[in-house]
């Protein structure tokens, strides 16, 4: 082991260690670091005095400060509501038609129910409620189980079709395709729905469809097909075709239809919240 | 000062200075890692967490497999802007029959603790498919394969054995039934009551759309489905949940 020397150009001594003829000084650590460190120590014992910090056989020191992650949860939740109190216990105590009556109301619901709106329903119906293939659009005036503030509302809170919710909405149309309809029965109800929706069809083939469709389809759709909001059975005489509008998707709708699911929210999310989403929806430009 | 200066005598002997830095990590380990199994609160009391059923076991393990908690985490954090976006914080009792728990430590895409029930069946498999066809800003790549592969059961039995040992409370009836339940939860018009019973809230049916087959699309639906609808967190206080 080589020797401690003294480096004549620096003054420093070097740390005795050497390599291959290498030898490196042994400057002291910077004072601005050594102090910070000290520093840090000091502070990691004042930390745990304060904070939750030393486990022990059956629990924690909980520290000075009494802190606890989930109790200031709480309270800056109760914070936020509070915050908004004066206009979120309004909305709580009013139902969807106050709200929308009152401007001040209706302008706090519409820019709450437009951030829940895209965390909750946007994945299906779309920013603004423009809806897609499968997923009915919210801001036109086509409504498969009715417009109204009150309508919209229990959609909303109980959904379509699952089975979280006994108060879900709930219509199922058969399947004509397993052993009510024919083939060629399904092709000419195909003809005359198009016929109905003001498509090319084939006027033979629509006017045998006709009788079919009054036999099979009417009860549900309305004898001029027009939709019955209460079984939410859809109008077929508009332009919106939830499940596509060309003759091979209304035959497979017709032969093996699917089903939308909505989830019930009710719940899931706070009443008031539910009130803002009924106001927002009723207002992006087909309320009824 | 002294013991300082000496730092050399330990650390030219380099089986001294391996015992020592073994005895300094023992210590660490032991008092931050031994009181967790002894605290109390360290795994709530809440009621609703039970083992996953076998098709859920089954698109947990395909979520690792695809490597979804890279993107994906389930952790919702007991902060305000959390709690607002995914609802109530993730609690450890609801992670604690995850072997390996899925908490991720990065979102590109959302966090999925809540998910289940916030989606249909048919919007997942959409989504899986081809994630910008309902969510046109998406960055996340399609599973449309899932479609196409069908889970094999031969083993899902073994499997629930496996995770019994380490802690996972499955019953001989659950292990016995496994395989069957397994295919049943995926198959439309099956007999579900002795399934719901063992799996109470399990999303039972034809999950992917093909009612014929047991795909992995199904299990991976099934899975995603339950998650965060075991615990009813409405009759449930801070003061109760404390850790």
């Amino acid at each position: 082991m080589a020797t401690v020397e003294r480096d004549e150009v620096t003054g420093v001594d070097t740390t005795g260690h050497e390599w291959d003829g290498i030898r490196e000084l042994n400057n002291p650590l910077p004072r601005w670091w050594l102090y910070v460190f000290y520093a840090s120590i000091a502070f990691s014992v004042l930390w745990w005095i304060l904070f939750p910090a030393w486990p022990s056989s059956t629990g924690y020191t909980p520290g000075l400060l009494g802190s606890n992650q989930r109790v200031e949860l709480d309270t800056r939740l109760a914070e936020a509501r509070a915050a908004q109190a004066v206009f979120l216990e309004r909305i709580a105590a009013a139902d969807a038609a106050e709200v929308a009556a009152d401007p001040e109301l209706l302008q706090f619901a519409m820019a709450g129910g437009e951030r829940h709106f895209k965390d909750n329903c946007a994945g299906c119906h779309g920013l603004g409620g423009a809806g897609q293939l499968h997923y009915p659009t919210l801001a036109d005036d086509a409504w498969i189980w009715g417009g109204s503030l009150d309508a919209i509302q229990q959609t909303i809170r109980h959904g379509i079709r699952n089975e979280d919710d006994p108060d879900a909405r709930f219509g199922m149309m058969p399947a004509f395709g397993d052993g009510i309809l024919s083939r060629d029965e399904v092709t000419q109800v195909t003809q005359y729905v198009l016929a109905l929706g003001g498509q090319d069809h084939d006027a033979g083939l629509a006017a045998s469809g006709q009788e079919l469709f009054e036999l099979n389809c009417a009860a549900c759709h309305g004898e001029g097909g027009d939709g019955i909001r209460d079984l939410g059975a859809p109008n077929l005489t508009d332009a919106v075709w939830l499940y596509g509008n060309s003759p091979a998707e209304i035959a497979t709708q017709i032969a093996r239809p699917q089903h939308g699911v909505m989830p019930a929210w009710q719940g899931r999310l706070p009443e008031e919240v539910i009130t803002m989403l009924t106001v927002y929806v009723h207002n992006l430009g087909g309320g009824e | 000062m002294n013991l300082i200066k000496h730092h050399g005598k330990i650390e030219t002997r380099a089986s001294v200075l391996a015992i020592l830095i073994l005895i300094t990590v023992s210590i660490g380990g032991l008092v931050e890692i031994v009181p967790l199994f002894k605290i109390e609160s360290t795994i709530e009391k809440v009621e609703g967490v039970r083992p996953y059923s076998p098709l859920e076991q089954v698109g947990r393990n395909i979520y690792i497999r695809e490597g979804c908690y890279n993107c994906h985490s389930q952790m919702i954090r007991p902060f305000r802007d959390e709690a607002e976006r995914y609802g109530h914080y993730s609690l450890a009792a609801e992670s604690m029959y995850d072997h390996p728990f899925q908490w991720g430590s990065k979102r590109t895409g959302p966090d999925l603790a809540r998910v289940g029930g916030k989606y249909s069946n048919d919007w997942h498999v959409a989504h899986m498919v081809d994630p910008r066809a309902v969510v046109p800003e998406s960055i996340m790549p399609g599973y449309h394969f899932l479609l196409e592969r069908e889970v094999g059961y031969g083993d899902i039995a073994e499997h629930l054995r496996t995770l019994g040992m380490v802690g996972v409370p499955y019953t001989e009836e659950m292990i016995e039934s496994a395989a069957a339940d397994l295919h049943d939860q995926a198959m439309p018009d099956a007999d579900y009551d002795g399934l719901l019973a063992r799996y109470p809230k399990a999303v039972v049916g034809d999950l992917d759309g093909q009612p014929d087959r047991v795909t992995e699309m199904d299990a991976v639906v099934a899975y995603l489905q339950i998650l965060g609808r075991m615990v009813d967190f409405t009759d449930i206080r801070t003061e109760d949940i404390l850790q």
